[in-house]
């Protein structure tokens, strides 16, 4: 939670031309929510401290450069532009393209209904992409005993690589290979020794259907899944 | 020289097949087939994936019976997860899914698809035989087939989440059990839903509709594509029919048990595929008699022919009703089959009934686990008939093979048959192919309801374009629509 604290320097700001207060180094993310602009966030979740700023799906813009919204901190006299159809449209564009480089089929996954990137594809009103499909060649890992890694979804977000450790402090997850082969590589004997609480935090923690528990599959109704209206 | 007519494709059927009649130089029919014409891979796609997604993604294969592939394969995954005996609630939502499944899908192959051959006839008005026809001029009765389909279709929802590609059984039981105040919403009706006893009455007045057209074409019914063939089907233990589990039975034409109630996950000791190059689908038949005498009819025929009983008594007065005509117990003419259907509509809305009243759909007991296996064989007697799911799993969970067996596939030589009948009668030492002969066709193809989505991914509109060729492939005349 973006807490307002009250010794921090109060400033003001304008968001699409309109003047409103904020609070100096507040997240743009949050500000922006508080005052009723809904910037669309993938990599980001409330309360996760350092930002990642991988997706780039909250691009705004500031003195004419595209930046991240939840890596921007509140300044004074900023000038943030954020609600533009080239805007709405590039962040679009953006969603699309983890679309098309990964091999994405909602129908079948089991994260469906509580999928961030396929809520986002739904809610800036995606219906094909503009992008030619890669169609990626890329695996699953079975062989952890309680978590199985679906690759194929993975939008390389960092959540896991950085936002989550085992009960030792340990990381679980790394990035591996660089460009176009980088991929997240999972520790089995760290996987193995995760209490179930951990898994369920992880799975949690993943934004699409990359890390899964394994034999959970379609638990919820539909009707009880998160982005169910 | 030999001359070929080719249907390509054919209407008012679920999916895309093609019909090509070869026939001689004296107009004879030498041979006719009836083709799948696309291929779809999903036994292959669904190698190296995690066996909880089987019974959601191989649904996929259809957007007509989906229900049907989701429990199949659900009952197969059941296996893998040792889930042998699934709790009342499990079981009792599966099976209500499935009744409003072949109710809805029965209803639409009537209603839709089969009623404007059997009102306007089969040489009437082109334009007049389709759903929009029988809603201009039977308005009453279409309306009630329209109403009959969404009452099943409601129950799909209502226990799967969804109209189409539910997702509610899950390896070991359901994700969910169903409210009181729901199930006397299907009882009582709305302002949206019939009531159940409107379904009922309206599917009665159905087979009294029924009855008076076989009485009426009884001399044509008795004589359009009637053959001699074995009756396939899953058998409850009293001999009673049954749509969701039991054993397997078959019977010969003059009714000799040839498959004699075995357990299902043993059909690989009794069942092989034949392959012909001209077709996707292959031809199951029973090992011990060989492709030429060991395939079987499936489906709502079949069903009622290997059946002793219907244990829901309306159902089972329409049975006996329905084999009193016939005047025989084993009934070999392919337009039965509507008959049939709608006697299978009715058990289902009985069972629908019988299950709505029952507190068991209130609890919470839905999964159950046991010793965890490698192989799983799911079979469940689809609206079209036989339905069959294999899956083989490892230690890690990764599905490393499967084999489906649809009910269309069963019911291939059948419809082979019915269709090389049907052509050596019409179509023989005419010079010109009329509409109505090629109907005919139709008419015989769609009595088996081929759910042809399982092999195809058409869609929009389909046209009707049939060629006569010689035997180096140059039209002689031709017919489109
Ligand atoms: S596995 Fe999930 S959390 Fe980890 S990088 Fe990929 S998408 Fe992000």
């Amino acid at each position: 939670m973006n807490k307002l604290s009250k010794n921090t320097k109060k400033i003001n700001i304008l968001l699409d031309g309109k003047e409103v207060e904020a609070q100096e180094g507040e997240n743009i993310v949050e500000l922006a929510k508080r005052h009723g602009i809904d910037i669309p966030v993938l990599c980001y979740y409330e309360g996760m401290g350092e930002c990642l700023g991988t997706c780039r799906v909250c691009t705004i813009r500031w003195k004419r450069h595209h930046v991240s919204a939840c890596t921007l901190k509140a300044e004074e006299g900023m000038d943030l532009t954020i609600e533009t159809e080239d805007l709405k449209d590039l962040r679009k564009a953006l969603i699309e393209l983890l679309f098309v480089e990964g091999n994405h089929f909602c129908p079948s996954c089991e994260k469906s209904g509580d999928c961030d990137l396929q809520h986002l594809g739904l809610k800036l009103e995606m219906t094909v992409p503009r992008f030619h499909y890669r169609f990626n060649n890329r695996s699953i890992n079975f062989d952890a005993d309680k978590i199985l890694f679906e690759h194929n979804r993975c939008i390389l977000c960092k959540r896991c690589t950085h936002k989550f450790e085992d009960d030792n402090g340990e990381r679980v997850f790394a990035f591996k290979g660089k460009g176009s082969n980088l991929s997240v590589e999972m520790n089995i004997e760290r996987a193995n020794g995760l209490s179930e609480e951990l898994v369920d935090q992880v799975v949690e923690l993943c934004p699409v259907g990359a890390i899964l528990k394994k034999g959970k599959g379609f638990d919820r109704p539909i009707g009880k899944r998160k982005y169910d209206e | 020289m030999t001359n070929k007519i080719v249907i390509d494709p054919v209407t008012r059927v679920e999916g895309h097949g093609k019909v090509t009649i070869h026939m001689d130089d004296n107009q004879k029919v030498e041979e006719a087939r009836f083709h799948i014409v696309e291929f779809r891979g999903f036994e292959k796609f669904i190698q190296g994936r995690p066996y909880w997604e089987a019974p959601v993604l191989v649904q996929r294969l259809c957007g007509i019976c989906p229900v049907s592939h989701h429990l199949a394969a659900a009952k197969a995954i059941d296996q893998i997860v040792g889930a042998h005996q699934l709790s009342a609630v499990g079981e009792k939502m599966r099976r209500l899914m499935h009744y409003g499944q072949v109710l809805q899908s029965h209803a639409l192959h009537f209603f839709y698809l089969a009623a404007p051959d059997l009102l306007f006839g089969v040489d009437g008005p082109v334009e007049q035989r389709n759903i929009v026809g029988v809603i201009q001029q039977h308005k009453d009765l279409a309306l009630k087939g329209i109403k009959l389909r969404k009452y099943g279709q409601e129950i799909i929802k209502a226990t799967a989440g969804k109209k189409i590609h539910g997702i509610s059984a899950v390896p070991g039981g359901i994700h969910k059990n169903l409210s009181r105040k729901e199930c006397d919403l299907f009882i009582n009706g709305s302002s949206e839903l019939a009531s159940l006893k409107d379904c009922i009455d309206w599917n009665q007045e159905v087979i009294d509709f029924m009855i008076d057209y076989h009485k009426k074409n009884k001399s044509w019914i008795d004589s359009f594509s009637v053959f001699d063939s074995n009756h396939l089907g899953l058998i409850g233990e009293d001999g009673a029919l049954e749509l969701y589990h039991g054993n397997l039975r078959a019977l010969d034409s003059k009714g000799r048990a040839i498959l004699n109630d075995i357990d299902y996950t043993d059909y690989l000791d009794h069942f092989e595929e034949d392959v012909k190059e001209w077709t996707y689908l292959k031809f199951p038949y029973l090992k011990k008699h060989g492709p030429q005498n060991g395939w079987s009819r499936v489906g709502p025929l079949a069903r009622l022919n290997i059946c002793d009983h219907i244990n829901t008594p309306l159902a089972n007065e329409r049975l006996e009703q329905y084999r009193k005509f016939a005047g025989e117990k084993i009934i070999n003419k392919s337009l039965y089959y509507h008959w049939a259907r709608l006697i299978e509509m009715l058990h289902c809305l009985e069972m629908i009934e019988t299950l709505l009243h029952d507190s068991d759909l209130q609890s919470n007991n839905l999964i159950v686990t046991g010793k965890r296996q490698k192989t799983g064989i799911g079979v469940i007697e689809a609206p079209r008939g036989t339905l069959i799911h294999h899956y083989e799993v490892s230690e890690k969970d990764e599905i490393t093979r499967c084999n489906l067996i649809v009910s269309t596939t069963h019911n291939n030589m059948a419809m082979n048959k019915a269709v090389e009948l049907v052509a050596k009668k019409s179509l023989e030492g005419q010079e010109k192919i009329s509409e109505p002969m090629l109907n005919e066709i139709e008419v015989a193809i769609r009595a088996y309801d081929p759910c042809l989505s399982c092999a195809t991914h058409a869609m929009g509109e389909m046209p009707l374009d049939v060629k006569v060729l010689d035997s180096r492939g140059h039209e002689l005349f031709g017919r489109k629509k």
